[in-house]
């Protein structure tokens, strides 16, 4: 393969931040390439309906899909090129970005990179959180969003955050049953929170209408409960909701539990460049150190939306567009300056809203406090507490060193699901900070990729073997 | 201060710790410190392969006893290190590679490696997994892999066994020579020892140069890669004719990929970056070899340093002119040989006759400095 041409910017993630982006360099004359694994604009929030649903009447979480609408239309309307369908496995260089598209491997440069890779979820493990009808808020929103489908027939929706009421009211809508919303959160904590949410009237009143659905069907809120255990044999069946600090038990009969606990920044692209990272418990975990200008310290890298930290879609938007102008800046092209600084204005005036929903998600210490023994915390790898323990006891006491005692974070999700839980565990264990047990060194590919895909057709002749090592 | 340690070892990778280990066992008391965690560079992120079909020829009966050590791991380490023993095939693909492969193989086999050159039906016989085109195979029944990732584990408690004070993310910073012995210097505190082994892998170039001497070494930056687990589609471990390419299949269904293609990274950095067009080439090569493998998906590729001197051949021996210093590395196909090489070191220091000759680095450095 050659060295790609080089474009001035490619942006990775097409959500709302990746898209702003794209769309405020593009506007002032860039050359911009936005790439997304997804077949269009929008991200998790924003996403568009599959094509073959748009008859079957989605789920209509209005807001969403207008500005999701909105942004595809100023998207087609704009410069910027898009190639979707592009899942991105390897970031290198200053820059290369080498993804699996429609037509197989492919490789783009561009001499400035925004990196707006989203959120991920957290889920902190319970009993029997792997088996079938478990899922987390993330998936039952695309089955709801995208494929205008529900979870289950009979839903439990348990974990932490605003989320939680919006697939709850998403399930109503669509005619299923809300057995019961099992939130983490204190009622304290939450009402703690109104006056700062009452800073974004129009995202209030979002709210308000999702929680008025659930009131009208008198669903129960367990407030400061968290799922103690799912039972069932082939899938789950019933749901044990405790208090958290202990109490009664209640025990929910349903076909799906839908959980998630918060949102966890998507880091890999910065962990595998290096860049420098602190923890910020607020904003979901990792995240990216940037300028105001969203600008990492690896010049000419931005990291913006709730991958650099989770705010939400509105700040999101906002940091994409500054990210934008700024590339634009320093190709020493020209761009409305007052533009940039009513950007930061609406930046400054967000964070009241952005902080406080932040914080209800936000993961808490405690959360790792008392996991059972047998519970698995990798999936993929089947990897319980007990053995994470067994390795600490053998001494294991750094986090790469706590994967190759027990495979932990070695399967297919390399970690990106278990990751955060394990390292809060080892913090705990070890009575350090999340800094000094640090991260899981980041590595490509950044998603999974088959090696077929990879590959493509060739011929042995053409594979640019080096030369042999000396006999 | 307290009274010095009989030996301390610096650099706990795979030589140190054995250095460490036997030494320990001979009667000595011994401290092994290490910046990070043990096994957590070259000698746990290697791609475990035990061959005679990448090994140079001079070091070919070194790695024939390495490989019947690893094979009996359990019995000498305390664990097995998920070492498989099974056949090995290098292949030649083309005219060019069966030519290589019969002027290399045939010098293996002169060193004492049990390999012969079988045609392309007979490889598929050992392999059927193989694809089409093989032209000539060096099937060679020492062959196999260990988990490369297990060894810091099996290591660190065969060593606490013995007895051996580990001193794990303690960077030591120089080491003093005292009217006897010497003083191993990290942030917090000093070690005094009476004899010392710098066994730092890539970094043994600026341990040495505490000592005043200058061993250049090169580092090389090796990728891998490794796949999710995938139904069982070979059962030999598969190399090239070039070296280029080693594959195995694990029992859990994993399927490492390496051969020494090169990433970008340096001493201070590490495996920093991964190169892609390069680890497209390195797995196309492999699923050249095990066509199934397109079915498989790639889980993570990463790369490790390893150390190379002028000729490529291991720094193993005392450090000329400085008594009771010594050095362990630099070894190709370290992770095969490194253990009975490190072995032969700790023989030394215990004042016994090594079985085979050391590696001294008289022979790398410039007169000046061999006299120092």
């Amino acid at each position: 393969m050659n060295e790609p041409r080089k474009h001035d910017l490619i942006v990775i993630g097409a959500g709302p931040a990746g898209a702003h982006a794209a769309m405020a360099a593009a506007g002032c004359g860039l050359d911009v390439l936005l790439l997304d694994e997804q077949p269009a604009a929008g991200g998790q929030i924003w996403r568009r309906p599959s094509s073959s649903r748009v008859d079957n009447q989605p789920v209509r979480t209005q807001p969403d899909l207008a500005h999701g609408d909105a942004l595809r239309i100023a998207l087609a309307a704009s410069s910027v090129t898009c190639a979707f369908g592009h899942r991105v496995w390897s970031v290198s260089d200053r820059y290369r970005v080498d993804t699996l598209g429609p037509d197989g491997a492919a490789a783009f440069g561009a001499r400035q990179l925004v990196v707006a890779a989203g959120a991920h979820e957290r889920i902190i493990p319970f009993g029997g959180w792997t088996l079938p009808g478990v899922m987390g808020l993330a998936a039952a929103t695309i089955l709801l969003k995208a494929e205008a489908r529900l979870p289950g027939q009979k839903v439990v929706v348990a974990g932490r955050g605003p989320l939680l009421a919006a697939v709850a009211a998403g399930v109503i809508a669509k005619g299923g049953e809300v057995v019961a919303i099992v939130d983490r959160t204190p009622q304290r904590e939450w009402l703690a929170s109104v006056p700062a949410l009452a800073s974004q009237p129009g995202q209030l009143k979002q709210g308000a209408a999702w929680m008025l659905a659930i009131a009208l069907r008198r669903v129960p809120i367990l407030f400061g409960h968290r799922i103690q255990e799912a039972l069932g044999t082939d899938s789950v069946s019933r749901v044990v909701a405790e208090p958290i600090g202990g109490g009664a038990r209640r025990l929910l009969d349903c076909d799906a539990l839908v959980v998630g606990d918060g949102l966890v920044p998507g880091g890999d692209i910065a962990r595998l460049l290096r860049i420098a990272m602190r923890h910020d418990r607020r904003r979901g975990g990792w995240v990216p150190v940037v300028s105001d200008l969203f600008e990492s310290d690896r010049a000419g890298l931005y990291c913006v939306g709730d991958g650099a930290g989770v705010r939400g879609a509105a700040m999101a938007t906002i940091s994409g567009e500054i990210a934008g102008l700024a590339v634009v800046a320093r190709l020493g092209r020209a761009f409305d300056a007052q533009r940039m600084s009513g950007l930061k204005q609406r930046w400054r005036k967000g964070q009241r809203f952005s902080d406080a929903v932040a914080e209800v998600m936000a993961p808490r210490p405690a959360d790792v406090a008392d996991l059972r023994h047998d519970t698995v915390i990798c999936r993929c790898e089947d990897v319980r507490l007990g053995e994470i323990d067994g390795a600490l006891a053998a001494g294991a006491v750094d986090i790469n060193q706590l994967k190759h005692f027990t495979r932990c974070g070695m399967g297919p999700c390399q970690g990106r699901m278990c990751g955060a839980i394990i390292e809060e565990l080892l913090a705990a264990r070890l009575e350090k900070t999340r800094e000094a047990v640090g991260q899981w060194t980041g590595r490509p590919p950044l998603r999974p990729v088959s090696l077929g895909d990879l590959v493509g057709e060739f011929s042995y002749g053409d594979i640019p073997v080096p030369e042999p090592a000396p006999l | 201060m307290s009274a010095p340690y009989d030996l301390c070892v610096v650099g706990g990778g795979i030589h140190g710790c054995t250095v460490a280990l036997f030494a320990a066992r001979g009667g000595m008391r011994v401290a092994l410190v290490e910046r990070g965690s043990l096994c957590r560079e070259a000698s746990g992120v290697n791609a475990g392969t035990l061959t005679m079909q990448m090994t140079r020829v001079a070091l070919i009966p070194y790695a024939m006893r390495a490989h019947a050590m690893w094979a009996s791991a359990s019995d000498w380490l305390g664990h097995d290190v998920g070492v498989v023993v099974c056949d090995g095939l290098s292949l030649a693909f083309t005219e060019q590679e069966a030519a290589l492969l019969t002027e290399r193989a045939g010098k293996r086999r002169e060193a004492g490696a049990p390999i012969e050159l079988v045609d392309g039906t007979a490889a598929r016989r050992v392999e059927p997994g193989l694809g089409p085109g093989v032209m000539l195979a060096g099937h060679c029944r020492v062959d196999g892999y260990a988990n490369a990732y297990l060894t810091g584990l099996a290591y660190r408690r065969a060593l606490l066994a013995a007895g051996v004070d580990i001193l794990e993310q303690t960077p030591a910073s120089g080491v003093r020579r005292l009217s006897a012995g010497f003083e191993v210097v990290m942030a917090a505190t000093t070690l005094g020892c009476r004899r010392i082994v710098l066994a730092g892998g890539v970094w043994i170039e600026p341990m040495l140069a505490w000592l005043d001497i200058a061993l250049p070494i090169k580092v090389l930056v090796n990728q891998l890669a490794v796949t999710e687990r995938l139904r069982p589609v070979m059962r030999t471990v598969i190399g090239i004719a070039s070296g280029l390419l080693s594959l195995k299949q694990y029992a859990h269904g994993t399927t490492v990929i390496g051969g020494g293609w090169q990433a970008r990274g340096d001493r201070e950095r590490g495996g920093a970056e991964l190169m892609p067009d390069r680890l497209i080439g390195n797995i196309r090569l492999a699923c050249h070899a095990i066509p199934a493998l397109r079915d498989a998906r790639l889980a993570r590729a990463w790369a490790g340093l390893e150390a190379e001197t002028a000729d490529a051949l291991p720094a193993v021996g005392p450090v000329p002119g400085i008594a009771d210093a010594y050095v362990c590395g630099s070894v190709h196909s370290g992770y095969t040989s490194g253990p009975y090489l490190a072995r032969l070191l700790a023989e030394r220091i215990l004042g016994r006759q090594p079985e085979l000759p050391l590696f001294p680095i008289d022979r790398l450095l410039k007169p000046a400095e061999s006299t120092a």
